[in-house]
């Protein structure tokens, strides 16, 4: 067991695994509400473009200061969320056409802005992201974040089932469906901006869905797939930073590989969903249905049925 | 023929110069009926005619231009509790991961609050809008693997646990086979007699006198409403279906039919 425990007596692994589980639960967590409200482009969208907002919060602040990100990566994404809604509903553009445009502009203006302003920012590390690099003000803020949104989510719970199932109805109930949904997007943004640091842009949309999706094969319940959700990433970012740190590979890869293994057993052996169990049930059930009519065939007694 | 509302109706619903507007074209222009609970209400008219402006606007989904809407003698703003919206079934994701209980027991929600855990009360509630529309051994089912009939009956026990008084039904019977019609009479038959005001819109003149009490004609305007026997005469439908509908002014024309999105 020593392969196992060894990792821990690390000080910055230690806290790469705290960081990772806390990480992998909140990205699991609102998954949940990311894959049953289909916004999975719009959190690809949002994830992307918050490197223009770090670039503006590093020239407004004068330098790498711990809320630039915060400050204006928050800014930034909700700039493009809000600008896609304005476009889709002032123009015939839908709202997935809108967003690829924006963020896609916003990700580049943020490219040319580094390079213009000569940012120390490694892209690489933007990208793929570098757990092992983090501050202790970053670990804060994470903290913070986290404490922010899992109680706040939960304690809408309700509103937002109602709401993500059916909003026409919800708004008949009275329910403001525009303030959840942009409280939802607020959370969405905050918690993208907790994981980037530490697993980069281009993984956090597998963190943030994948275990979503793979609850969603196991189970019919809403607060499971929430929690579990939550469970399953924080599960699979520990192992993949044990992973990452024994084979010595970039960890945000190593986090979503896990996390895709785990969906791809779900997808296989769900006893619910998965394709297993689709497989084997594909025999005719001719003998039951037959057994509707005790006594006599169909074709003799054409009566009524209820 | 048409009943003038006069907002004092102590069992009912009173809708007094109603009108709601798409981009200031009218779908709907001064509506105004009165109907007593104990009801079941067909809505006819033609595609376009405001149908399904009239239920959104009754259930607060849509902002009036004028107008006012009482029940029970008090006045309705926006949305309440008292009327249930139930949509039409292309509207529902039906893989959400919810059970036939699940979905019953959102009615429930906004009653007990946002965090207090479900009473004694609430689950006789549950219990009982179960059983009342027949739906106790399809209880954990998830919500896709219900037929067309039973997932309707899982929506009207939504909103029997909402304890709804009012039920807004879009085209409930659609695409229903014969037995599963009849049985859905029955039920909003029994509802009715509970003293639920139902109104559903509806499209086929054929089945009107077998499934409801009421008739409101609607093209725009109001044409009549009423019970059967005075409002659902041939000259009213002929004035509601054989007049084209109001789709602006005369270059609009081609939206005819998209008028109730």
């Amino acid at each position: 067991m020593d392969w196992l425990t060894e990792p821990f007596h690390h000080e910055f692994m230690l806290r790469s695994l705290i960081t990772g589980a806390l990480v992998g639960f909140l990205g699991g967590f609102l998954g949940g509400f990311v894959v049953l409200r289909r916004m999975s482009l719009m959190a690809d969208s949002l994830s992307h473009s918050l490197l223009p907002g770090l670039a503006i919060g590093f020239i407004l602040a004068g330098g790498l200061v711990p809320g630039a990100l915060f400050g204006g990566g928050l800014f930034a994404a909700l700039a493009v969320a809000l600008g896609a809604q304005l476009i889709s509903r002032s123009s015939r553009l839908k709202e997935d056409t809108a967003l690829g445009i924006l963020y896609t502009v916003s990700f580049s203006s943020g490219v040319v802005l580094i390079g213009l302003f000569k940012i120390p920012v490694s892209l690489t590390h933007w990208l793929f992201g570098n757990i092992l690099g983090l501050s202790n003000t970053d670990l804060w803020m994470i903290w913070g974040i986290s404490l922010v949104v899992v109680p706040l989510l939960a304690a809408l719970q309700r509103p937002l089932l109602l709401t993500l199932f059916d909003p026409t109805v919800a708004a008949s109930q009275g329910i403001r469906v525009n303030l959840l949904n942009f409280v939802l997007m607020i959370c969405l943004v905050l918690t993208m901006i907790a994981s980037l640091q530490a697993i980069g842009v281009i993984m956090l949309l597998g963190l943030l869905i994948t275990p979503a999706a793979t609850v969603y094969l196991l189970c019919d319940s809403y607060p499971k797939m929430l929690w579990g959700g939550g469970l399953i990433g924080m599960f699979g970012s520990c192992s993949g930073l044990l992973l990452s740190y024994r084979l010595n590979l970039p960890s945000g890869a190593c986090i979503v590989l896990m996390l895709g293994v785990i969906f791809l057993a779900a997808y296989l052996f769900s006893p619910r969903y998965g394709l297993l169990l689709r497989l084997r049930r594909a025999r005719h059930f001719h003998d039951e249905s037959l057994a509707r009519w005790p006594g006599a065939a169909p074709g003799d007694s054409p009566g009524k049925r209820p | 023929m048409i009943q003038r509302a006069s907002l004092n109706t102590a069992h009912g619903l009173a809708v007094s110069d109603l009108t709601v507007s798409y981009n200031r074209i009218p779908a709907l222009h001064h509506i105004a009926f009165e109907v007593g609970c104990g009801q079941c209400v067909a809505l006819l008219g033609p595609n376009g005619a405001g149908k399904s402006t009239l239920l959104k606007a009754l259930a607060g989904l849509l902002p009036r231009e004028t107008g006012r809407i009482a029940f029970h003698g008090r006045e309705v703003q926006g949305a309440t509790q008292d009327f249930a919206y139930l949509p039409q079934r292309e509207a529902i994701d039906w893989d959400f991961p919810t059970t036939v209980r699940g979905l019953v027991e959102m009615g429930r929600y906004l009653r007990v609050g946002w965090w207090r855990g479900y009473g004694r009360e609430d689950e006789k509630a549950v219990d009982e809008a179960i059983a009342a529309m027949q739906l106790a051994p399809l209880a954990q089912r998830q919500i896709s693997a219900l037929s067309g009939g039973q997932q309707q009956r899982a929506f009207l026990a939504r909103a029997l646990a909402q304890q709804a008084h009012v039920f807004l039904l879009d085209e409930p019977f659609t695409g229903l086979d014969k037995p599963t019609q009849d049985n859905l009479k029955q039920l909003l038959r029994s509802l009715r007699d509970q003293g639920k005001l139902i109104i559903a819109s509806h499209h086929d003149l054929a089945s009107v006198r077998e499934l409801f009490d009421q008739v409101i004609l609607l093209n725009g305007e109001l044409i009549a409403a009423g019970p059967i026997a005075e409002a659902f005469t041939d000259a009213n439908l002929h004035q509601t279906y054989d007049t084209p509908t109001f789709a602006g002014p005369a270059a609009h024309h081609h939206h005819h039919g998209h008028g109730h999105h």
